[in-house]
């Protein structure tokens, strides 16, 4: 973590597909700073480069070209087994479909992160877990057994259990309805204000943008706009204006 | 991380299932074969301990080789006179003497008693001296003069009761006798087949021809006398030609022909538990990568949570180990299973094997696990190296492809090397000497060409498919040219399943190449060679039979020449060789191609004549007039001149390297016997000369009176035997290879769940379902009999360039019963997975995620 409480830093960062004519650049310089303890929502119309821009920032895809440090390290130039410590001590994700082991129980799912470490959860945390996303009776149910938003629930607590630097959300309520993902993403909410969890979310929603404290608005792969602190209406209203410039 | 792998495990239990059957089979014929064996092996160990159980020496005939148990050689037999003189020896408490044959015939209605090839086995029986006789009586009494007693075996397949009369025959000609007694062999019901006739002593001596003679001693020690005091004492008094061991040392050499022939059904038998285990090598590596395929998403989940590249390939790995381990386990007690199958089979087909119950070795338990083990850890190294290439991203994305890996470019070039390197060693292999070295590199070679082969048809299978899948497009309409299409679309995986069942093709039609090979050049052989008009063998086609058949076929009304060729072993040079003789009158009824000398060198051999084929004068520098040094079975040596070379047919020469006359041969060999008798009429081949030839030897029921094309035939029907025994022994890799396609049809129709539900969606029907799979099985399936069927010519066709006595036949018909029993394949490898694929629920198939 860096001294001036930044997590994930992100210079002039650019991302070009393929090559010669058919190329696309996905990102065209793009600048972020995420604080520590905050919720930083990325919005943008889909191919704006969102999706792209988390995935460079978690180390799952690399720049063409810019630098992008997370815990104070460099990590555009990573090998894969320097990758895979950072996303194991430092990186938490939730994903749009959850991304659950079917053959594992909620449980075994969310000590997942620990066992492939080869640590031991503290009984303490792990309980004071388990209550902050409300999954007390289903733990030992597979996910077949569980709702979708039960399944998130699981998989958040799967992102905190190892109490990363950041989450990585993507999408975490594309694929939930709007009752269930208001409680996925009050839980989000949640994290950010007990624990000071970082999380960085990708989303289209004005309404889950709303739980940010920040939003950054890309488009054509630059970032153009940023609100702070803002109200859903106001988010969608700018989101609108975006989408029709 | 292991809990997650194993668990994994138990959610696909289905295609784990499926998967471990290719390796549960390999093993279970691996195990199954050594407890078969061992089994065989200890019972008739105790067979032969039981004979010598109260023995503490032996005295038997000395020849300067072994001879071999049908070879047509017997030892000499040493005068009786020596028994009283080894029972009046101090230390000799008690001793027997006996004689034994191994043709010895029951012989009812007119016809001899044999299974299969099982021996018939006389000797003498001494009741008087129980200690030494490893005989019980089941029913009746022991034979008196003229009688015989029978094994029960026998007695129960053939109805024959105490008191009832039989006609037995041994040397000479066939004796009705009285049925005194029915008996058993020791422990052990029946020694495979073979019919046991016990004579007292006198008796069995003039049917065996040996009057006045023994062919062994059996001595026991007085009390406090260690048998080899005894042994040391016998020796003082031993006559030449004749040695004593010990009873244990006895048993030994009685077991080493079986022994031989054991450990060859051991080796003969694993040989295809390995090819089973190599195809099912195949199945696994297929089924494993269609898997990491579909969890390409699960595999980058765990990377993004934190796993590394070597947890990732470590979880793959201990898949394959658990699998591997369970269907070894599996395999070795179906291996139990099978093996107690294999003698209720053989028992079923009147070949019955000593049995005292089933033996599981401690080796067998270790090797069988291991080879399970090892080739599912081998087969798993591939696949566990593709999911480490799986990226994280690829939790997120929809549809990632895996990259390919940094030596995927040099994938077809690699083949290539590969399949070169297998054929240069096979090469290399059929121009190598000595037996190991040949085998060695021949089997290092097909392997390397199999694997090399199997890499290199993934760019071929679209223009396969294509051709191949032609029919599928006429005969299946929509559901067909879906079907062909389906089977391009993954060139790699169409191809690595097709692979499995190419390598079982590809040797069934080495198999099926050969022997047609061998069947034209033998025809071609006979026609050149048998001159006569009617041949005499024995009812087997290939046991030697006493030489008196021949003169009495020689006597027949109406012949005008008659030849016999007499068989058995003798020191050539030091090298125990196959010799033969042969009668004057064979000049005229067998031609063959002399280099040097003529016919007429047949009926001139003389009494130190003798005549060589190319190939043994070649090694021994030998031209008219050399001499060639011979050992005869009594030990007794003489040295023959040569005054004709010959050059044997491409089909089998029908002598031996050294071929001398019949009547000096006689003089050296007690009881010689014959392979066959030609005989030429005046009349020719036609019905009236054939019923004199049988009325003259209606003496000899185990003589089979032959025209050519009837001898032709005979001689073949052995290969045929022995074909039908390696077909059925493919057939099982053929076996794994079809669940190795079941297994790729099941995975590739759960892949396309989603898109079988927008077909069912837009029309298609349950029916046209279940054909578009059927269709594409059968069109993998074509692809591999198509390469496998090409592989075995080419494979064939390098054996017969190098072997001088082959031919290159092809052989359609069964080209095109492989082909279509690869049809039949694939249609049974279908019937599972085209269920599975209609009963797909359209709308829940769409949602499928």
């Amino acid at each position: 973590m860096n001294e001036n409480g930044t997590v994930v830093v992100a210079r002039d960062v650019t991302r070009r597909y393929g090559e010669g004519e058919t190329a696309v650049d996905a990102l065209r310089g793009v600048s972020v700073e995420v604080p520590k303890g905050r919720l930083t929502a990325v919005m943008g119309p889909s191919g704006s480069g969102k999706s792209t821009l988390m995935h460079i920032l978690a180390g799952l895809d690399k720049p063409t070209s810019g630098s992008v440090t997370v815990a104070g390290t460099e990590i555009t130039t990573m090998k894969d087994s320097e990758l895979t410590k950072l996303r194991r001590e430092h990186i938490g994700f939730v994903f749009q479909f959850f991304n659950l082991l079917p053959m594992l129980t909620a449980e075994e799912n969310i000590r997942l992160p620990l066992s492939i470490a080869g640590e031991k959860p503290d009984k303490e945390q792990f309980a004071q877990l388990i209550d902050s996303v409300g999954l007390g009776d289903r733990l030992s149910h597979r996910p077949a057994e569980l709702s979708g938003g039960q399944q998130q629930r699981v998989a958040i607590a799967r992102a905190l259990v190892s109490q990363p630097e950041v989450v990585f959300a993507d999408e975490p309520t594309g694929n939930l309805d709007s009752k269930t993902g208001a409680e996925i993403l009050e839980l989000l909410r949640h994290s950010v204000e007990e624990m000071g969890q970082t999380i960085v979310m990708v989303t289209h929603e004005a309404r889950a943008a709303a739980i940010a404290d920040r939003v950054l608005y890309l488009a054509d792969g630059q970032i153009v706009r940023e609100l702070s602190g803002a109200s859903q209406s106001e988010i969608g209203e700018a989101m609108e204006e975006i989408a029709a410039r | 991380m292991t809990s997650f792998t194993l668990k994994g495990l138990l959610t696909r239990k289905l295609r784990t299932a499926l998967t471990a059957i290719a390796i549960i089979l390999g093993v279970a014929t691996v195990s199954g074969t050594f407890v078969l064996t061992d089994s065989i092996d200890k019972a008739f160990d105790s067979i032969f301990s039981d004979v010598y159980r109260n023995t503490d020496a032996t005295i038997t005939p000395k020849s300067p080789f072994d001879a071999g148990g049908d070879s047509g050689t017997s030892e000499a037999s040493f005068d009786e006179s020596l028994l009283p003189k080894v029972k009046a020896l101090p230390d000799v408490q008690a001793a027997i003497g006996g004689v034994a044959s191994e043709s010895t015939q029951f012989i009812k209605d007119g016809k001899a008693i044999a299974y299969g090839g099982a021996p018939n086995l006389g000797f003498s029986v001494d009741p008087a001296q129980p200690q030494f006789n490893s005989l019980s009586l089941v029913l009746g009494a022991w034979p008196g003069a003229d009688e015989v007693v029978v094994d029960k075996a026998t007695a129960d397949k053939e109805d024959l009761t105490v008191g009832q009369t039989i006609g037995v025959q041994a040397e000479g000609p066939v004796e009705q006798m009285k049925i005194s007694g029915i008996v058993k062999f020791g422990s052990v019901s029946s020694i495979g087949g073979a019919t046991l006739a016990g004579f007292d002593l006198p008796t069995a001596q003039r049917l065996f021809e040996k009057k006045g003679k023994l062919d062994q001693i059996r001595a026991a020690a007085k009390p406090g006398v260690s048998p080899d005091k005894l042994i040391a004492q016998i020796r003082t008094i031993l006559p030449p030609n004749t040695e004593v061991r010990s009873g244990d040392a006895q048993a030994r050499e009685d077991a080493k022909e079986t022994d031989e022939f054991i450990s060859f059904l051991r080796y003969f038998l694993l040989a295809f538990g390995l090819i089973a285990l190599f195809v099912g090598a195949f199945v696994i590596v297929n089924s494993l990568s269609i898997t990491i395929a579909q969890r390409t998403r699960e595999l980058a989940t765990l990377r993004t949570l934190g796993a590394s590249r070597r947890q990732v390939r470590l979880s793959v790995v201990l898949e394959a180990l658990v699998m591997g381990v369970l269907a070894s386990i599996v395999g070795l007690f179906l291996g139990l299973g099978l093996a107690k199958g294999l003698f209720s089979l053989f028992d079923a087909v009147g070949f019955t094997l000593p049995n005292n119950g089933i033996l599981l070795e401690t080796r067998t338990v270790i090797v069988s696990l291991a080879l399970g083990i090892i080739v599912t850890l081998i087969a798993s190294f591939f696949p566990a190296l593709r999911a480490t290439r799986v990226p994280p991203i690829a939790a997120v994305r929809e549809g990632a492809e895996l990259p390919p890996g940094r030596f995927h470019r040099f994938r077809t070039p690699f083949a290539a090397v590969l399949t070169a390197l297998g054929f240069g060693l096979l090469v290399l292999g059929l121009f190598s000497h000595g037996t190991s070295t040949v085998l060695l590199l021949l089997i290092l070679g097909t392997l390397l060409v199999f694997i090399g082969v199997a890499m290199l048809s993934a760019p071929f299978i679209p223009v396969l498919s294509g051709i191949l899948g032609w029919p599928a497009t006429k005969i299946g309409g929509a559901a067909g040219s879906l079907a062909r299409d389906n089977a391009r679309r993954n060139p790699q995986r169409t191809a690595s399943t097709a692979a499995a069942l190419m390598i079982g093709l590809a040797l069934v039609t080495l198999v099926a190449t050969l022997a047609a090979g061998i069947t034209a050049s033998f025809r071609g052989a006979v026609n050149d060679i048998f001159t006569a008009d009617f041949a005499i063998t024995a009812q087997n086609n290939y046991s030697p039979i006493p030489t008196s058949v021949g003169r009495a076929a020689a006597k027949a009304p109406g012949v005008t020449a008659a030849g016999s060729v007499r068989t058995g072993e003798s020191l050539v040079f030091g090298n125990k060789e196959f010799a033969t003789a042969v009668t004057p009158g064979a000049k005229d009824v067998m031609t063959i191609k002399w280099t040097e000398g003529s016919q007429e060198v047949m009926g001139n051999l003389g009494a130190d004549g003798a005549f060589v084929d190319k190939g043994f004068a070649d090694d021994h520098d030998l031209t008219i007039g050399s001499k060639v040094p011979m050992t005869f079975v009594t030990g007794k040596s003489k040295t023959f001149t040569v005054k004709g070379i010959f050059d044997p047919p491409t089909g089998g020469s029908p002598f031996g390297p050294v071929t001398i006359s019949a009547e000096t041969w006689d003089a050296e060999n007690p009881q010689p016997q014959d392979l066959y008798t030609f005989v030429k009429f005046a009349g020719g081949e036609n019905d009236a000369n054939r019923a004199a030839l049988e009325q003259s030897l209606s003496g000899y029921p185990n003589a089979k009176v032959q025209t050519r094309q009837q001898f032709i035939d005979n001689q073949i029907s052995g290969l045929n035997s022995v074909l039908n025994i390696l077909y059925v022994l493919l057939a099982l890799s053929i076996i794994v290879s079809l669940f190795g396609i079941v297994n790729t049809l099941v995975l590739t129709v759960f892949e396309r769940t989603r898109e079988i539900g927008m077909l069912r969606a837009i029309g298609l029907t349950r029916r046209q379902t279940r054909r578009m799979i059927r269709h594409e099985s059968v069109i993998t399936a074509l692809i591999g009999a198509f390469v496998g069927i090409v592989l075995g010519l080419i494979l064939a066709g390098l054996l017969i360039a190098k072997v001088d006595f082959l031919i290159f036949s092809f052989p359609t018909t069964q080209v095109i019963v492989f082909a279509i029993a690869a049809i039949i394949v694939g249609i049974l490898a279908a019937i599972f997975p085209a269920r599975r694929a209609a009963r797909l629920n359209p709308l829940e198939a769409l949602h499928y995620e």
